[in-house]
């Protein structure tokens, strides 16, 4: 292990290789085109590579590598889910995760913190319980914690909020935090080598679809054909899909966080709380992540507020009231898909060979592994895998909804 | 070492403050910063790097860098060379294992090999676990600068302000100064805010520059405030801006805004060019003049403008020896003149290949310089110079942070080395030498050009012409050498040296972006100010493009850091109480939040169960009161009032007739049930309508939203807080309404059951309604809110021969759930149908629309498997059953548990719950799971447990 260290350290020559290969001239056809090089993007490259055995891959992306929300989320990866059909997909994407470093060979500082919600009504309450039980039946480990365990949980914790005691909290002892950006580079580098083509600066202008098929992609750098063309483009994915003539049943609204100067850790767990819209963990390097719930308005536009960070610092010092004099070092957006029921469109869509992966609301960094492992197999066998059906973008039709509202507010 | 007499702008040497630091003792004056008393004292190291741990002191003196971070108390990470001392201070160290002088963990300095840019991407994980179980927790250790202590307690005032102005300035440098003058004098209220604490800018310390005259101006005009020590900490979209100004954040809005924020002056990269002693020339400038302090005995500059050479003549001045090494080969200008006059010694085309390090690394003690060849690197033709201060004169960049927010991009010049920024927002003007105007005149110039441009731009008068670009710029192309052994920083904050630049790129991580999030350059407490223009030449170089391509990466707010207690200013939680609440007060009630309004859920302090029992009964066999203001209240009227409920609500509402009440239930545009009451029709165009406690308010908007696009003749007003509440209940409860009204009739005929009547009730004029949702026969009396508490006292003194008692919300949950009634929000959740609730009778099909209408028609077509079932124990299990425990039906999760209890008035553990549709017969068995994994059969019944013909409450 520390082998590796020694090696770098004596060898003369540093680096080894480029293990991000520069972007390559466009072939004129392909057999998948993923349209985005974000997590999900890689991700789904990486698994029709490697377990399907197709590479002939582009991923076209319009800035770089993870550039998008990859970048921008908080990091939280978990299962508590309120319906099965989610918890069950949640709960094999944290499988998946939590050997993803061994399985990529480049290290995620994939770690297990657990995360507290916390309840300060009965309601919340009640609501906490339904995520506890539902995931403790499916095999997930959740516990419904009193105040006193709280306290022994978080000791820094302000339990009594003035005007919002803390009564209840939901503890998942199995949600993680990992490095962003390294899955997404881990998964890119794992898919190249198997000869996946990575097009960074490279932007989709145009769908061309005839006979309901997407026969070509127009991009800034020029035009390429392919087999199946498949959207992973969070924060755009109607933009995209309007491309292809498509209408989804998403609106799109800016997502805040922010980040103090980093100090000593006193901080394990990830804590959350409903009503003050507030979620706060400390990274590996420090810092305190503190984020909230989406503007309440659409926007496709990543610029920050004032008010916005105004009223996470009071919600913050709320839970912790002594950090009253930690600084902020930066505030960010990032944009959220929503659907109506707060879950995925994964699969199909209405033209034969175009396949959707959006809607992702606030949970495109935690499905990053399942959401690529199930879309390449339902793209490499052309059956979509029973684990996937129940986010079809057809359930809007008929209203077989996977309704996970309440199970978002500020605990992405 | 104490210095004699100190003589500086900013300081005032008769007045000596004693602080600490690590501990020590040391005596500074009036006016001094930490960094600035410490290096009178000769106390040069003032922090430890955050991963090789090695000393570091003053670079700046700006407040800009990770270098002179300290804590104080609770405050980590304080800017050592802004932080003012007082009396008794006590300062401590960051990030030291052991103490300041003695780190620990300095032996990482020689591990840097080992470490290569993004090592912990490759290595800790094999074998699988082991980089939880050990490798982790040994790095999440070494995080962090400062040390928060979770037990002290919150304390300081911290509060907001708002402000209006036609201009806002910042930077009060020579531009900033011109620019306000002249905006002011074009009429017009103008704000010039600057973070130092005087006015002037770079003039405060730079050689030759006299802004006297200008700042006068400026202090006469009546239409200019100046804000010191205030900084615009961020630009939000439409000229909203940030300035904190102590622990006041103002909130600015600015019609205009001119941006002089001047230049960042830049470190040149050589090795060890981090060792305390080696500084900025315009840090060793400000030690000088702002506060007394020599700042060395023989100092090498090390120049790449001409600035340098004022630098040089500054430190002659102040009786320091100075050598020059002078990066370029030809170089000329008016202070190297004078410099050349005064004799001192310069070595032209030569750079600093190496800073040499005293003891423990903790000051410089020479520096090898070096020949450089045609292409700018440096030869093997070097010698040594001893000294004990390198001052860096080698470049600059804009600050360009705030118009970065307003919309600019950075390109930058190859002809002038320099970044310069393009299309920010029309309303944002740039300023002086951040605009590419370095000389002073030209400078002063822009500001008048930029000012008179903000105020024309009021007035949609015509810009005047401003003054062009300076041809060439300070900055030096090249000032980057690298050095087998490294430790040739490009980051101080994160100990970034040339080749993880380098060493990124080389990887694949070419983009600007992913060398960033790499190496994590520029992530540090100074977010890359002195590091994004290294990085950007450095990366140009290694990926073979230019500078412009690679650019800079986006700089966020806050332009410097800013505490959270700042932000959240003096903390508002909103809560409502109801006019009654004092009374409940004294009754001794246990408080519940509903939403913001705090209701009594039982009264008095003893055993809780008892007491709502007590409640109950009372209320089932003799009369209770509850207080029920918080009960939303929507005032509809207009010719389309009845139309307008029509379309929003599922029930049919044009027939209802005036002095009747109509339950109403509410789906949203899915068909999902999300809000019901009672309309009580007034009149033919008015109803007075009532929505739930925490639903109002979203109900109230969603109307305004609808009515926006259906334009009905209609008038909505939510009058929630406008009524107070009671609803008076139990068998005894007519006889009690009877001793307080002479104008309402109250008998079973004149006022049956779902009649609205107006009156008054003691005296108190009232709007009555007589409704049943705990079961019993009830009274809802609404009045104005003001009368609240009298009518509660009233009620209370009318009913006390029979023995009365306030009720709580538990009872009241308790009691609706004997009659079956649901709680929207808590017997239905974001798919519930009025089908899966029974409540098709309160649909009104026929209607042509209502929200929700079509989806119920799809979603009728394929009804999904579970209903809400009224189900009973005999008892409670002794793993206890609660609300959201499962129904699991063949290993599946089928519903939960919406709604139990044990109910006094049926003797059973009864309960509300969804289940399998083919369980939703009366006499099925469902398997309720408690949260322990045990499973309860439970059997399913009528939800209608307690008098199931609504005799009692049709009474």
């Amino acid at each position: 292990m520390v082998l590796a260290l020694l090696k770098y350290g004596l060898s003369r020559r540093y680096p080894v290789r480029e293990e991000i290969p520069r972007t390559p001239d466009l072939k004129n056809h392909y057999d998948v085109v993923i349209i985005g090089g974000g997590g999900h993007g890689v991700s789904l490259a990486y698994h029709l590579a490697t377990k399907h055995g197709i590479t002939n891959i582009a991923i076209l992306e319009k800035g770089y590598l993870g550039g998008g929300n990859t970048a921008r989320n908080t990091t939280v990866i978990r299962s508590n889910y309120i319906t099965s059909q989610s918890i069950k997909f949640y709960a094999a994407s944290m499988r998946l995760y939590e050997s993803l470093a061994n399985e990529l060979d480049y290290n995620l500082m994939y770690s297990r913190r657990g995360q507290l919600t916390l309840s300060h009504s009965d309601g919340v309450s009640r609501a906490l319980r339904l995520r506890a039980d539902s995931g403790t039946f499916l095999g997930e480990r959740n516990e419904i914690l009193d105040r006193q365990q709280i306290k022994e949980l978080v000791p820094s914790l302000n339990l009594d909020i003035e005007g919002r005691p803390i009564l209840k909290g939901l503890w998942h002892p199995d949600a993680a935090t990992a490095r962003h950006d390294a899955v997404a580079w881990g998964y890119a580098i794992r898919a190249c080598d198997r000869g996946v083509e990575l097009h960074q600066k490279t932007q989709v202008t145009g769908l061309t679809v005839d006979r309901n098929k997407v026969t070509e992609v127009q991009t800034n750098r020029g035009n390429v054909s392919a087999g199946a063309v498949v959207q992973c483009v969070a924060g755009h994915s109607s933009v995209v899909a309007a491309m292809a003539g498509l209408r989804l049943p998403i609106r799109s609204f800016p997502l805040q966080a922010m980040v103090t100067h980093p100090v000593k850790p006193f901080l394990n767990p990830m804590v959350s709380s409903t009503a003050l819209h507030c979620y706060i963990s400390q990274s590996a390097r420090g810092e305190l992540v503190i984020g909230g719930g989406s503007d309440p308005y659409e926007l496709y536009n990543t610029r920050s507020t004032l008010d916005m960070k105004e009223s996470l610092a009071a919600s913050a010092l709320e839970m912790f009231p002594f950090i009253g004099d930690l600084k902020i070092l930066r505030q960010w957006a990032g944009i959220t898909d929503m659907t109506p029921d707060y879950s995925p469109v994964m699969g199909r869509s209405p033209l034969d060979n175009y396949w959707l992966d959006a809607g992702w609301g606030t949970w495109g960094f935690k499905s990053t592994p399942a959401s690529g492992f199930y879309l390449a197999q339902a793209m490499a066998e052309d059956r979509v895998p029973e684990m996937i059906q129940p986010f079809r973008l057809d359930r809007f039709d008929t209203f077989d909804l996977v309704n996970e509202m309440g199970a978002t507010a500020a605990s992405h | 070492m104490t210095q004699i007499t100190r003589t500086g702008a900013l300081i005032d040497s008769t007045k000596p403050i004693t602080f600490f630091f690590e501990g020590k003792r040391y005596s500074g004056v009036q006016g001094d910063t930490i960094a600035s008393a410490l290096a009178a004292n000769g106390q040069w190291v003032l922090s430890r790097s955050f991963k090789y741990h090695r000393p570091r002191g003053v670079l700046t003196m700006a407040g800009q860098d990770a270098n002179t971070l300290v804590q104080i108390g609770n405050e980590v990470s304080v800017f050592a060379d802004r932080h003012p001392i007082s009396e008794g201070l006590e300062i401590k160290a960051q990030n030291v294992n052991g103490s300041l002088e003695k780190d620990r963990d300095f032996f990482m300095n020689r591990m840097g090999r080992f470490m290569p840019v993004g090592f912990y991407y490759r290595t800790f994980y094999k074998p699988k676990g082991i980089w939880e179980k050990i490798w982790e927790p040994l790095i999440r250790a070494k995080a962090g600068l400062g040390t928060l202590d979770i037990n002290a307690p919150e304390d300081g005032y911290h509060d907001k302000a708002y402000g209006w102005y036609d201009v806002v300035v910042v930077g009060a440098g020579p531009s900033g100064l011109a620019a306000a003058l002249e905006a002011a004098k074009l009429g017009g209220s103008v704000l010039l805010v600057d973070e130092n604490p005087q006015l002037g800018g770079a003039a405060t310390y730079a050689r030759g520059m006299n802004l006297q005259d200008l700042i006068d101006h400026v202090e006469a005009m009546e239409n200019i405030e100046t804000w010191t020590d205030a900084v615009c900490n961020g630009w939000f979209a439409d000229n909203w801006l940030a300035v904190i100004q102590g622990n006041r954040l103002h909130k600015i809005r600015a019609r205009q805004l001119v941006l002089a924020t001047g230049l960042i002056e830049q470190p040149a990269q050589f090795r060890n060019n981090d060792l305390p002693g080696i500084m900025q020339g315009s840090a060793a400038q400000r030690l000088i003049k702002s506060y007394g302090v020599t700042p060395g005995q023989t100092a090498v500059v090390l120049a790449g403008n001409d600035d340098a050479y004022g630098v040089a003549l500054d430190l002659v001045d102040a009786g320091v020896s100075v050598t020059v090494c002078e990066l370029r080969k030809e170089a000329e200008g008016p202070l190297r003149a004078q410099v050349q006059t005064v004799g001192l010694t310069i070595h032209d085309g030569c750079c600093i290949y190496e800073a040499l390090p005293g003891p423990g690394h903790k000051h410089v003690r020479g520096v090898s310089i070096a020949e450089l060849d045609d292409a700018g690197a440096a030869t093997g033709k070097q010698r040594m110079l001893p000294c004990d201060l390198v001052c860096m004169s080698v470049g600059y960049t804009p600050t360009y942070q705030l118009a970065v927010q307003a919309g600019g991009k950075v390109g930058y010049d190859d002809k002038t080395a320099m970044f310069s920024i393009t299309g920010h927002n029309a309303d944002v003007g740039l300023a002086g030498s951040m605009d590419g105007r370095y000389a002073l005149e030209r400078c002063v110039a822009h500001g008048t050009a930029m000012g008179a441009r903000a105020a024309a731009r009021l007035s949609e008068a015509d810009a005047p012409e401003a003054p062009d670009k300076c041809a060439t710029s300070p900055n030096y192309p090249w000032p980057i050498f690298p050095h087998p052994k490294g430790k040739d920083f490009v980051d101080f904050d994160e100990d970034l040296q040339i080749k993880d630049i380098k060493n990124a790129v080389a990887e694949g991580y070419r983009e600007l972006e992913l060398v960033k999030r790499f190496s994590t350059v520029g992530m540090g407490p100074s977010q890359g100010r002195h590091a994004a223009l290294p990085t950007a030449r450095l990366v140009a170089k290694h990926s073979d493009r230019t500078v412009a391509e690679v650019g800079v990466t986006t700089a966020r707010p806050p332009f410097t850091t800013e505490k959270i207690a700042t932000l959240a200013g003096r903390k508002f939680t909103p809560m409502r109480r109801t006019p009654m609440h004092s009374r409940h007060e004294s009754a001794g009630a246990e408080w519940l939040l509903a939403g913001n309004w705090q209701r009594p859920a039982y009264y008095g302090r003893g055993n809780a169960k008892k007491t709502i029992a007590l409640e109950v009964s009372n209320a089932r066999t003799n009369v209770g009161m509850i207080d029920v203001s918080t009960l939303g209240g929507l005032d509809v009227r207009g010719p389309d009032a009845a139309e307008f409920l029509n379309r929003m609500y599922t029930f049919a509402y044009a027939k209802l007739p005036i002095g009747k009440t109509r339950y109403l239930l509410m789906t949203n545009e899915a068909g999902t049930v999300i809000d019901d009451g009672v309309a009580c029709r007034i009149a033919e165009d008015y109803f007075y309508i009532t929505a739930t406690t925490t639903g109002v308010d979203n109900i109230y908007r969603n109307m305004l939203w609808w009515n926006a696009q259906w334009r009905l003749d209609v008038d909505i007003a939510n009058v929630t807080a406008a009524y107070a509440g009671v609803n008076l209940a139990g068998p005894n409860a007519r006889t009690v309404l009877n001793k307080l009204t002479d104008d309402i009739a109250t008998g079973a005929e004149d006022f049956p059951y779902l009649a609205y009547r107006e009156g008054h009730v003691a005296g108190i004029p009232a709007r009555a309604f007589r409704v049943g949702f705990i079961g019993e026969l009830g009274y809802e009396i609404h009045v104005p809110a003001r009368y609240g508490g009298a009518l509660w006292d009233a009620i209370a003194e009318a009913g006390a021969e029979f023995g009365i008692r306030p009720f709580g919300l538990e009872a009241q949950r308790v009691m609706r759930l004997e009659k079956g009634h649901v709680i929207v929000g808590q017997d239905t959740d974001g798919m519930t149908t009025p089908e899966e609730l029974d409540m098709i009778w309160a649909v009104a099909n026929k209607k042509p629309f209502f929200v929700g209408k079509r989806s119920l028609e799809l979603r009728n077509k394929t009804l999904r498997d579970r209903k809400l079932v009224g189900f009973s124990l005999d008892e409670m299990p002794t793993a206890g059953l609660e609300e959201s425990n499962l129904v699991i039906k063949n290993g599946e999760i089928a519903g939960f548990v919406t709604s139990i209890c044990q109910s006094p008035s049926v003797g059973k553990v009864i309960g509300l719950a969804y289940a399998a549709r083919s369980d939703s017969e009366t006499g099925a068995k469902i398997t309720l799971r408690a949260s322990d994994g045990s499973l309860h059969q439970a059997t399913v019944c009528s939800p209608h447990f307690y008098d199931p013909d609504n005799k009692r409450q049709e009474m």
